[in-house]
């Protein structure tokens, strides 16, 4: 199908792939920050960024599948995604953690900088 | 006890012996030198039933028992067999008899020595051997134990093997008789090839048929086999020039050379060509009387100025074969065979009584060192001098009967035909000489004043053991003569010859061989070309007769003037002087003296000859092998060093370039990966990325 | 959404509202995501962070989800947010630190990949046929969101909750005070 128009204002609704669009920039801004952050917690910046690319992407396509807003699954996409708000909570509390750790061993937060494992 | 069974038993008993000596000796009580006199003593008596059976029989051949040995592609397969006759009867007789006497006198003389055991394991080989021989009925088993008996004389020669004189005299004998043994094999090859078989039996018959042997060509070959296999006796019997190893031989035991170099090996050469009597030819025989006649002769000259006992002794056994040999050879066939037996007895005995003294003297054989031992010897002396006028051919004793056999056909051999005199000189010069060294030998021994004081206060008479065999051969060698070997001519009839060889006829005819028909043919036309055996046998018997009483009054006159001889040189007077002086007489003639001193430089000569050959041969091989074998070998090295050389530089370079380039290669490779594990998490994240990326772009460019 | 029959919509067209809004919302995302991802300074990143989550629950309200912009705001800004802020806080030693950071080696080639990944999804995106396209009608959510948690989805509940649970003592015990 054509997708639908992005420039045209007011014409047509907003379609799916707009949606999706942004989730991949997000994504993709998120992969990069989580690959060139020297800093632990700029790290879990990216990832959050991730997950709310994910989150955003969830609720686009719940929006966009039509005719099944009802019934017992009608919510099934912000469900899921509280969930997912619900498991980064507990992953960012438990990485934050690793982090005031890795800071009260090293002395820094520097990924490059914590290498006693490596050889 | 049938004959035949007698006859394996005479010759397995010493096997016997002789497994168990030399097997089991050590653990035996006087190392078992009990069981060898035992089973000699019984092989002589069984011998005696033998003998006293052929005296009484009819037939020549007692026992001929044949069996299939090896089986050739060739309708008859090749046998072996025993063969029992008049001539292997007395053989028998004669060699139990002394090998027993002398294993007795072994008893006491070899008491002290350090081999004792192997000494007697060896004499049973021996005898066993020596019986073997006798009662073989083909060339090849006589060979086998041919050979067997050279073997035990090898060892029994050096038996005192840490002497190299020994060890060198014992591979000197052995040497010697094998290149006789070479030209033996050569006549029985011949006889194989042109005969078909070895069997005697064979041979005569194929003898008399022409077509046979001399078929449509111009060589002999009849006497060509004659003459080769006679080498084998030269060989074995010492004649010349194959003389050189029994003089040498005296290096044994004293027993040794009593019954091997006296009375029994030697003999097989003898009891060869007696045996092959009816196969030889006129010019084989002639070539045999000559090698005899002059052996005779040569041998008694050098007897004459020796200084030791046993040399003596052995030269006058050298003498002694050649007047056999001759006799042979002349168509005396009784007279040959005959004087073998006495000179078994009578040499046996010399050489037994020999051994006392030296026993007696301390091991000392220098006759210079002896004298008046006669006195201190009594028995020996007595024994020694019945041995004596034996050997010279004094009567009434044995060796004057066959002595004179051969002697009368010898001049009867010359005067038919009024050429070969020299062999019938030959007889009686040697004769003379016989008598000369013989009675100096035992004026020096047992007469005159003692020259070595101190070994002549320690000399006594030997135990009983060692006088009783010398009374025993004494008793012998008076006694075994007779008329001309009546029981002898009981045995095998000269002039039947004849009948030997149509009994051989017979047996094949009904034996039925292949070549029966021709057997009975040729026992009829046995006359013309058996002219010297039979009809020698038959003339030479009458003419024999003739030239008989030239004979016995010419040796007789001849013997005591050799008596008389020695007798002034070496008798000492009451004042210790002899009426003729050797000393001075050998300084007169200082050449010849030293020529015969020196044995005519034949051991000289030989080494010149043969040695000096052998060695220079040895060298050039020597510098062949050095130079061009060792040449070629360096070089094929080289090509393998230059192959191994680019080899290696292949297997450098090459190989483990390419296995050391792939384990670079690998390693890089690894080293370049690992740089992708670099440990941050980041990193993988974007591997990740990267892969789903590749991945996706595989998927739709593929769909 | 529902057509909007007053306003601009009546010169612009009936989707006008929508659409502007949409891109309003998507400017201040993507500006603040960048700057999250490129931003020299940590707390820089920070801060553009809060941005981005604000924006994320713009994108919800578009999309029909009262209560997930409510919960994002609420938890994802005053929970996690405040979080992180804390971890840059506490993890620097002064406030140089907090202002230079040197750029990582990587930045080129996470970009490209980055890139990459983009140009694979948006392949994906454009290639790919989703199905039916019609919205759903808007309705508040919250009565259904409570009952499906604790009807239809009760497990996963359960679970989340002890594992946030977990996780809370967790991290509490290891970003304890230790006895220097």
């Amino acid at each position: 199908m054509r997708p639908q128009s992005f420039l045209v204002v007011g014409e047509a609704p907003l379609g799916l792939e707009a949606y999706l669009l942004v989730a991949a920039i997000l994504f993709c801004l998120g992969l990069v920050a989580c690959a060139a952050r020297r800093n632990a917690v700029g790290i879990l910046i990216g990832i959050e960024l991730l997950l709310n690319a994910a989150n955003l992407n969830l609720l686009a396509f719940w929006r966009f599948q039509g005719g099944a807003m009802s019934g017992p699954d009608a919510l099934d996409g912000p469900i899921f995604a509280v969930f997912v708000i619900i498991l980064a909570a507990c992953e960012a509390a438990v990485a934050l953690g690793i982090v005031i750790n890795l800071f009260y061993n090293f002395g820094t937060v520097e990924v490059d900088n914590i290498n006693k494992l490596r050889h | 006890m049938s004959t035949l069974n007698l006859a394996l038993m005479i010759f397995l008993l010493p096997v016997a012996a002789f497994a168990i000596l030399a097997l089991a000796h050590r653990r035996l009580p006087r190392h078992g030198d009990f069981l060898a006199n035992g089973s000699m003593g019984l092989a002589l008596l069984a011998s005696i039933v033998v003998f006293a059976r052929a005296l009484a029989a009819e037939e020549p051949i007692l026992v001929h028992w044949t069996f299939d040995w090896v089986p050739t592609s060739a309708a008859r397969a090749l046998q072996g067999g025993v063969l029992v006759d008049g001539v292997t009867a007395f053989m028998l007789v004669v060699v139990t008899s002394v090998s027993f006497l002398v294993y007795l006198f072994s008893v006491g003389y070899m008491k002290d020595d350090v081999r004792y055991g192997r000494y007697y394991a060896s004499l049973t080989l021996f005898s066993a051997s020596m019986l073997g021989l006798v009662l073989a009925d083909n060339l090849l088993y006589l060979f086998v134990f041919w050979e067997l008996v050279g073997l035990s004389s090898y060892i029994l020669i050096g038996h005192w093997f840490e002497r190299k004189s020994a060890a060198d005299a014992a591979v000197k004998a052995f040497i010697t008789t094998r290149i006789g043994d070479v030209g033996m094999l050569i006549g029985m090859l011949i006889c194989y090839w042109k005969v078909g078989s070895l069997a005697y039996v064979d041979l005569f018959a194929a003898v008399s048929g022409e077509n046979l042997f001399n078929a449509g060509s111009d060589v002999d070959w009849q006497t060509w086999a004659g003459v080769g296999l006679f080498f084998g006796a030269m060989g074995k019997s010492a004649q010349f020039p194959f003389h050189v190893w029994l003089p040498d031989a005296m290096e044994g035991p004293t027993p040794v050379s009593a019954l091997i170099h006296a009375a029994t090996m030697v003999a097989a050469g003898v009891y060869l060509v007696g045996r092959l009597f009816p196969f030889f030819t006129p010019e084989a025989f002639l070539f045999i009387a000559y090698i005899g006649a002059i052996t005779a002769l040569f041998a008694a000259t050098i007897a004459t100025v020796q200084d030791d006992i046993k040399k003596v002794l052995a030269y006058s056994t050298l003498s002694q074969l050649g007047y056999m040999m001759l006799a042979l050879g002349v168509g005396g066939y009784v007279a040959g065979l005959f004087h073998l037996t006495t000179h078994a007895f009578f040499k046996a005995g010399l050489f037994l009584g020999s051994g006392s003294v030296i026993h007696a003297m301390h091991h000392e054989q220098s006759m210079s060192k002896y004298g008046g031992l006669g006195k201190k010897l009594p028995l020996t002396a007595a024994t020694y001098l019945v041995c004596v006028l034996a050997i010279i051919g004094c009567p009434p004793f044995s060796g004057f009967f066959s002595k004179d056999e051969i002697l009368a056909a010898a001049l009867a051999f010359a005067q038919e035909r009024g050429e070969h005199w020299f062999l019938a000189f030959s007889g009686f010069v040697t004769a003379f000489l016989t008598a000369f060294y013989m009675f100096r030998q035992f004026f020096l021994t047992f007469t005159g004043r003692p020259r070595d004081a101190h070994a002549y206060e320690h000399a006594h008479e030997s135990p009983w053991t060692m006088t009783v065999p010398l009374v025993a051969l004494a008793i012998l060698a008076l006694l075994a003569g007779g008329k001309p070997g009546w029981w002898f001519e009981k045995l095998i009839p000269p002039h039947e010859t004849a009948r030997t060889v149509r009994a051989y006829a017979a047996y094949h005819e009904t034996a039925g061989g292949p070549l029966a028909p021709v057997v009975v043919q040729a026992a009829e036309r046995l006359a013309p070309t058996e002219e010297h055996a039979p009809a020698a046998g038959d003339e030479a018997h009458a003419g024999a007769h003739g030239a008989h009483g030239l004979a016995m009054t010419l040796a007789l006159s001849l013997a005591f003037l050799g008596v008389l001889v020695a007798a002034a040189a070496y008798w000492q007077r009451r004042d210790g002087a002899t009426y003729l002086n050797p000393a001075l007489i050998a300084r007169r003639l200082r050449p010849l003296h030293t020529l015969l001193w020196n044995k005519y430089y034949f051991d000289e000569l030989y080494g010149l000859i043969f040695v000096g050959m052998t060695l220079g041969v040895m060298r050039l091989m020597a510098a062949f092998d050095r130079i061009v074998i060792d040449g070629i070998v360096n070089f094929a090295g080289l090509f393998g060093k230059i192959s191994a050389f680019v080899s290696g530089i292949l297997d450098n370079w090459i190989v483990d370039g390419a296995v050391n380039g792939l384990a670079g290669l690998t390693s890089l490779s690894g080293g370049g990966l690992a740089q992708t594990a670099t440990g941050r998490v980041r990193h993988y994240l974007l591997f990740v990325a990267l892969g789903v990326i590749a991945l996706s772009v595989l998927l739709f460019v593929a769909i | 959404m529902e057509p909007d029959p007053q306003g601009l919509s009546g010169y612009f067209g009936p989707w006008f509202n929508a659409t502007v809004s949409f891109w309003c919302v998507t400017l201040l995302v993507v500006a603040s995501a960048a700057v999250a991802a490129f931003a020299r300074s940590i707390i820089h990143a920070a801060y553009s962070l809060f941005f981005t989550l604000l924006g994320m629950a713009g994108y919800y309200v578009l999309l029909g989800s009262d209560f997930l912009a409510v919960t994002q705001v609420v938890v994802y800004i005053g929970g996690i947010l405040v979080l992180l802020m804390f971890g840059v806080l506490l993890t620097n030693r002064s406030l140089e630190d907090l202002h230079r950071e040197k750029r990582a080696g990587f930045l080129l080639g996470g970009a490209v990949a980055a890139l990459l990944f983009f140009l694979v999804l948006v392949q994906i995106i454009f290639a790919a046929s989703w199905g039916p396209r019609e919205m759903g009608a808007i309705a508040p959510n919250t009565r259904g969101i409570g009952r499906g948690l604790l009807q239809g989805y009760v497990l996963p509940f359960e679970f989340s909750s002890i594992t946030l649970l977990v996780c809370l003592i967790g991290a509490a015990y290891m970003a304890r005070r230790r006895e220097q």
